[in-house]
C-alpha cells in the first residue's frame, strides 16, 4: 500500500513538473539566464522624491534611458510604454516605468516631470549629477555619448528597455522597435509570476 | 557545352524550387556567440581578441534567435548589454529588419543584426543556400 502511494506521489510530481515546463511561456524580449539582481541606484526623482529602484519592489519595473530633447527614439519608446500600460487596464497599477536621463545638463527633475507627464503621469524620471548617472549606466551596461556642440547637441545612447520583475531581478531586455503588444505580452507573464 | 548548361540550369532549379523547411526546434534556431574564459586577461595583455562580428545575419523561421554567452570570469559588455560571468542572453527575433545595437566590444561602437525574411521565393532560396554554403565552408 505504502509503495503504491509513493509511486502515485512520484507520478503526480513528475506530471506537475512536466506541465510546469510545458506551460512556461516565453518572453518576446531578450532573456538573461540566470537573472541577476537589478543594481539599485539613488537619483533625484522627477516626482520630487529620492529615486531608488527598491522603492518599487513588488511591482514590475520597465527601466529605460534617454533624454527629453531626444528627437525620435525616446518619444517613440515612451509612447509605446504608455500605450502598453493603457492596454493592461487595472493590472497597470503594478507596473512602474522609470526613465533615467543621459543628459543631466538639460534634464532637471521639473523638466522631466513635465515631459514624462505628457506620455503618462505615472512615469517617474531620474536625474542627478553626471557622475551618479554615469555610475548607473555602468551598472546596467548602457552607452551614452554627447554629439555636437552648442545648445542643440544630441546624445547617442542605448535604446533598449530593461524588464525587472517584482522581486527586483533583471529578467530581460526589450530592444527598440517592439510595439505595445509585445510589452503587454511580457508584462502579463511577469505580473502573473 | 549544352550538357553543362543544362546541368547548371538543373542545379539552379533545385536550389530555387526545393523548399527550405522551417526549423521547429527552438534550440536549432539559435545562432550562438561566446566570450571564452580568459578573454579579459588576453585583452589586458594586449591581444586584440575579436568575438562578435560587426554584422550578424539571421533568417526568420530558420535561424532567428541570437544567443550570447559570457564564459569569462569578469562582467563584459557583450552585444547590446552588460553580462555577468556565466550569464546567457537569448534574444528571439520575430520581424525581418535591420537592428542596430550600441556595442563597445566593436571598434565601430555598433553591432548590426540583419534579420532576413523566410526565403519564400525561388531566388531567395538560391541566395540563402549559397550564403549557407559560404558560411559552412568559411
Amino acid at each position: 500500500m505504502k509503495s503504491r502511494l509513493a509511486i502515485a506521489a512520484l507520478l503526480s510530481l513528475l506530471f506537475a513538473a512536466a506541465a510546469a515546463g510545458a506551460a512556461a511561456p516565453e518572453l518576446k524580449a531578450g532573456v538573461f539566464s540566470p537573472p541577476r539582481q537589478a543594481p539599485d541606484f539613488s537619483l533625484d526623482g522627477s516626482d520630487g522624491r529620492a529615486l531608488r529602484l527598491s522603492r518599487f519592489k513588488g511591482k514590475v519595473v520597465l527601466l529605460g534611458f534617454g533624454f527629453t530633447w531626444c528627437p525620435s527614439v525616446c518619444p517613440t519608446t515612451l509612447a509605446t510604454l504608455a500605450q502598453a500600460r493603457r492596454k493592461l487596464g487595472s493590472a497597470a497599477a503594478d507596473v512602474q516605468i522609470v526613465y533615467i536621463t543621459v543628459d543631466p545638463e538639460r534634464d532637471k527633475a521639473q523638466r522631466m516631470k513635465e515631459y514624462l507627464a505628457a506620455f503618462d503621469p505615472t512615469f517617474v524620471g531620474g536625474t542627478g549629477t553626471g557622475e551618479r548617472l554615469a555610475a548607473v549606466r555602468k551598472d546596467y551596461g548602457v552607452f551614452a555619448q554627447k554629439k555636437g556642440q552648442g545648445k542643440d547637441y544630441q546624445v547617442a545612447h542605448s535604446s533598449f528597455t530593461y524588464l525587472i520583475d517584482r522581486s527586483g531581478s533583471l529578467r530581460a531586455l526589450m530592444p527598440y522597435g517592439h510595439g505595445p503588444d509585445d510589452y503587454v505580452h511580457d508584462l502579463r507573464i511577469l505580473l502573473n509570476e | 557545352m549544352a550538357v553543362g548548361g543544362a546541368a547548371a540550369l538543373a542545379a539552379l532549379g533545385w536550389l530555387g524550387f526545393t523548399p527550405i523547411e522551417r526549423v521547429p526546434a527552438k534550440a536549432a534556431r539559435e545562432e550562438i556567440f561566446e566570450i571564452p574564459q580568459g578573454t579579459w586577461a588576453r585583452r589586458m595583455s594586449g591581444d586584440k581578441v575579436g568575438i562578435l562580428p560587426d554584422e550578424i545575419r539571421l533568417t526568420l523561421g530558420i535561424r532567428d534567435i541570437l544567443v550570447l554567452r559570457n564564459q569569462d570570469d569578469v562582467p563584459q559588455i557583450f552585444g547590446p548589454t552588460l553580462m555577468m560571468p556565466g550569464q546567457t542572453f537569448r534574444l528571439p527575433f520575430a520581424q525581418a529588419s535591420e537592428y542596430q545595437f550600441a556595442c563597445t566590444a566593436h571598434a565601430s561602437g555598433q553591432m548590426t543584426v540583419i534579420v532576413a525574411p523566410y526565403p519564400a521565393t525561388p531566388w531567395a532560396r538560391v541566395e540563402w543556400r549559397v550564403r549557407e554554403l559560404i558560411r559552412e565552408l568559411g
